[in-house]
């Protein structure tokens, strides 16, 4: 899909969140859902083959997050695979939440780490990304057992890597 | 005696000579005549091809002696030829040994650089195989070390070695280093 349609997507799920007055919560687990579909291959065939009919692709959508979710952010996933436009899900996602953010003058933070955080680190983290990087962030955080270990943030083109796996490779590499 | 006998000879018999050796007086004054005509005419008509004989002996005596001379110095100057083409020779014979001893010596130092030169590059080739070899054993070595040290690494992980209390270590470490950046 070209930028402009991912950004046609991105404007109009954003103005659709806005105007439901839930923008965080649904920008959140849209986030959330996408890390999901990129890291997950089944989903991510079950949403995006063409041969599966699209009701019962958007049937998948609202099984997986039916009551997990808010119902708009359901409902604007539904509507993304409905389309036909599932393989496209995670960027249309990215740019709805850079959209958000850049709407309150911030910055997304992308946050891997082993272990969830706690709200305490969240914040202190936040304001530790803030101080690094002359942004203020909005931390989107991402649970990946393959960070082993620590925790690797990404702030545009920034990328602070202070994870084991990281370690790991680089040790990796001298031996 | 003889002229006693010469002319005692009026009582010897006339069918015999009257003496052993000399005739009788006439026919000595008749001989001796006809012997000085025949000897005059002798003289006179032989006498020059007699000469002429004698002069064409000596000229072919004096033409063989020339002959034998030319002879004898051409064979003293083939004699010399030989002599010198022997002292030639002598001299080619040491010239030739020198040249062969020039050259045994040119082969001999051109056998020496090469079996030096080929000693040399066996030398080197054995050292690069033996280089060879080491980097090789060394690279198998290396190998075999990250091989095991990444087994070693990933089910360390695996096996859950980082605990809990170490999470919240390196996660608290990355916002005290993030927040002092």
């Amino acid at each position: 899909m070209s930028d402009a349609r991912i950004d046609g997507y991105a404007r109009a799920l954003f103005e659709v969140a806005r105007a439901e007055g839930t923008i965080d919560e649904v920008e959140d687990e849209l986030f959330r859902f996408a890390r999901s579909f990129e890291s997950s291959d089944e989903l991510r065939t079950a949403l995006t083959d063409e041969q599966v009919p699209a009701a019962k692709r958007q049937a998948i959508v609202e099984d997986l997050l039916g009551g997990k979710a808010t119902p708009t952010t359901t409902q604007l996933v539904s509507m993304v695979v409905g389309s036909g436009r599932g393989r496209d899900l995670p960027a249309i996602i990215d740019k709805l939440v850079a959209r958000a953010a850049n709407s309150k003058d911030l910055s997304v933070a992308e946050v891997r780490s082993a272990v969830a955080l706690t709200d305490d680190q969240q914040t202190r983290l936040k304001a530790a990304l803030a101080n690094a990087t002359g942004k203020q962030v909005s931390l989107k955080v991402i649970v990946d057992p393959s960070v082993l270990g620590g925790i690797v943030a990404t702030v545009g083109d920034t990328v602070i890597d202070g994870s084991v796996r990281t370690r790991v490779d680089q040790l990796k590499s001298r031996l | 005696m003889i002229l006693a006998n010469l002319f005692a000879a009026d009582d010897i018999d006339p069918a015999r000579s009257v003496h052993w050796l000399w005739p009788e007086q006439a026919e000595l004054i008749y001989g001796s005549i006809a012997s000085l005509l025949i000897f005059g005419a002798l003289w006179k008509f032989a006498g020059p091809l007699v000469a002429k004989a004698m002069a064409a002996r000596t000229a072919e005596i004096q033409t063989e002696l020339d002959e034998s001379a030319a002879a004898k110095a051409e064979a003293e100057a083939e004699a010399a030829g030989i002599r010198q083409a022997a002292g030639d020779i002598d001299a080619e014979r040491q010239r030739l040994f020198a040249d062969a001893d020039v050259q045994a010596e040119a082969v001999l130092t051109e056998g020496r650089a090469r079996l030096e030169q080929e000693v040399a590059e066996l030398e080197a080739r054995a050292a690069a195989d033996i280089a060879s070899a080491s980097g090789r054993v060394n690279d198998e070595l290396r190998a075999e070390i990250t091989r095991i040290s990444h087994a070693a690494t990933e089910q360390l992980l695996s096996s859950g070695a980082i605990d809990d209390g170490t999470q919240q270590d390196l996660i608290e470490s990355f916002i005290s280093r993030v927040g002092a950046s």
